[in-house]
């Protein structure tokens, strides 16, 4: 086990370098430099001017080069200065993690307790008109897109009360914050917790088929007992696994979401750098992204090594 | 992995269907959600299909006198700030969802194919060097690679398909892959080795044919999630640019300010997208059922 997760690991710094490839590659290829970029939107044509930017942002060496600069200010915690604000991009960044942080664990929150609930009893009513209309419910959810499920929820605000609750800077008290907050998280929550109750519902309905609930029901345990001590106990461990997928998703619910509802956070942070083409933020938030994605999903491979018995790793 | 004769299942279970339509009959009996979905995208792509003889107005030619119009006899469902009518848009619109849907999908699945299919047949270092490839593309969210692929190509709907279509080369590569490293292994993989047949050419005619279930649940799953990341990136500017009629792009220009004053430039455009995406969605839980026993129930 202990040779397992040092290889899981090891993989894990190898898909993130290989990821910091990838992005240093990507917003290289745009058509035109980033100083041509710069120069247009300025206005700006004395030629020396421009070469003395290009050396400034180390643009004049190979990319070989500045990709070591890169990765290494970025391990001593220097991410750069963004283009738009010339404040150094960590101080862009970290200051709007809270705010979507809170979202997206809210978020996850109400994907968890409606889904894993709703999936259980679709599994465990299987064929019957319940099952249809849960069924029916949960692939809607994964169809509608989150954005307009944010806008719906605004219309319905301004249609109902005539105000729109958008969040501030300066929410009065938890209580308040935690209600701004969970407008915009149930529009992410649908879309999350009608997965959850999709694979929950695939994975009880797994396990039931298995010999041990045969044999338990044979033995005459209760029909509760069956479903809630056999069987919900060995399905809910895959469900954990769907944390992994779930962060990845959330992450694309948010963007969207942020944007709806104004809320100034990390994933609409990312969406207005795209848009203002300030490289430092992008390649800096991506990675971030990545870092977070990846690490999450080698925890929840760690954790199921731990919490199921059954896998034993050798090599 | 064993393939189901469908025939001669349905005459064991005294269906006795036959034909065509027979077949699609009772494949409606059986899976109504599935029919359901089939009947949505075969009017969405009717829709796109025949957008000119169900218009009467050009989706891109603005006019000031009917800006923001309400709903009624002259626009169906209204107009925009540039008073084009939504009817028109909605429909052409199907087009682009339609055209970045398949297009993404089918070259998705077209690198994904021959990814998968070299990684399983030859293994070794190629497979190796391939699967971590195929880590590093699945490392970020659908939307954030589409995104930066979007941010890094420009918007045009040729780069939208191709920014779209990346994330899905690894999903398509993986099953592919897992489903090669099985069927390599078959007596007939083997006999055709024995007569003398190149590996190539095994590979593409005895091993590639037997993915084709797999690739078909996988590539109606994708079509559904291809369609929303169109949406989604046309929603947020970096799709499809002006003056393509682009559902998720309609919703951007209106979203915030027409949510108290033009509701129906609102709720037109998210109903289009989540119709099709739910018909694409039903068929491709249908599809499964059908053709991957092991889910059957």
């Amino acid at each position: 086990m202990g040779a397992y997760m040092i290889r899981r690991f090891l993989l894990m710094i190898l898909t993130l370098f290989g990821m910091s490839v990838l992005i240093f590659v990507m917003l290289r290829i745009v058509p035109g430099n980033i100083v041509d970029i710069l120069f247009d939107s300025a206005g700006m044509v004395n030629p020396d001017d421009k070469k003395r930017l290009e050396e400034e942002l180390g643009l004049d060496k190979p990319i070989v080069q500045q990709y070591v600069t890169w990765i290494t200010s970025m391990m001593k915690g220097d991410f750069g200065y963004s283009y738009v604000s010339e404040k150094p991009a960590l101080d862009e960044i970290l200051p709007r993690i809270p705010v979507t942080a809170k979202l997206a664990a809210l978020a996850l929150f109400f994907s968890v307790l409606f889904g894993v609930p709703l999936g259980v009893i679709s599994a465990v009513r299987q064929n019957t008109s319940l099952d249809y209309f849960l069924r029916v419910v949960s692939l809607s959810g994964l169809s509608l897109p989150s954005f307009w499920l944010g806008l719906l929820i605004l219309m319905a605000f301004v249609q109902y009360t005539g105000w729109i609750p958008i969040y501030s800077d300066q929410p009065r008290g938890f209580w308040h914050e935690l209600w701004l907050l969970s407008i915009p998280a149930a529009a992410v929550g649908f879309r999350a917790s009608a997965l959850i109750m999709r694979l929950t519902r695939s994975s009880m309905l797994e396990v039931l088929r298995q010999d041990y609930i045969r044999t338990a029901r044979a033995k005459g345990a209760t029909k509760q007992s069956v479903n809630y001590d056999h069987a919900l106990r060995n399905a809910v461990l895959p469900v954990v696994t769907i944390i992994g997928i779930e962060a990845a998703f959330l992450i694309g619910g948010l963007i969207v979401t942020e944007t709806v509802f104004n809320i100034p956070g990390v994933a609409r942070f990312l969406v207005e750098a795209i848009r203002w083409r300030d490289y430092p933020i992008v390649q800096s938030l991506v990675m971030l992204i990545a870092v977070v994605t990846v690490v999450v999903n080698f925890l929840v491979d760690m954790a199921y090594v731990v919490l199921d018995p059954r896998i034993k790793y050798e090599s | 992995m064993a393939t189901i004769d469908h025939k001669a299942e349905l005459a064991r279970a005294g269906a006795g269907v036959s034909g065509f339509w027979g077949t699609a009959f009772h494949l409606a009996r059986r899976y109504p959600l599935g029919a359901a979905g089939a009947v949505i995208v075969l009017l969405f792509v009717l829709t796109a299909l025949f957008a000119g003889y169900l218009t009467t107005y050009d989706p891109t030619t603005t006019n000031a006198r009917s800006s923001l119009a309400k709903p009624g006899p002259d626009h169906l469902l209204g107009a925009d700030f540039m008073g084009r009518d939504m009817w028109s848009r909605i429909v052409y619109g199907a087009r682009i969802s339609l055209a970045v849907g398949i297009g993404s999908t089918v070259l998705g699945c077209f690198f994904g194919v021959i990814i998968g299919l070299m990684s399983g047949y030859y293994g070794g270092w190629l497979d190796l060097l391939t699967q971590r490839v195929m880590d590093i593309l699945q490392a970020l969210p659908l939307l954030v690679m589409a995104l930066l692929m979007a941010a890094s190509l420009g918007p045009s709907l040729t780069n939208t398909i191709v920014a779209i279509s990346i994330p899905i080369i690894p999903n398509v590569a993986r099953v592919i892959r897992s489903n090669t490293l099985a069927l390599r292994e078959m007596p007939y993989v083997e006999a055709a080795r024995a007569v003398g047949m190149s590996e190539w050419k095994i590979a593409f005619r005895h091993v590639l044919p037997n993915t084709m279930a797999p690739l078909i649940v996988l590539a109606t799953a994708q079509l559904g999630s291809a369609i929303l990341t169109e949406a989604s990136l046309s929603f947020l500017g970096l799709g499809i640019p002006e003056p393509h009629p682009s559902w998720g792009r309609m919703l951007s220009e209106s979203a915030a300010e027409y949510v108290r004053t033009a509701p129906w430039l609102v709720i037109f455009p998210g109903i289009a997208i989540s119709l099709a995406v739910f018909g694409t969605n039903l068929l491709g839980d249908a599809v499964r059922d059908i053709l991957d026993p092991r889910e059957r129930s």
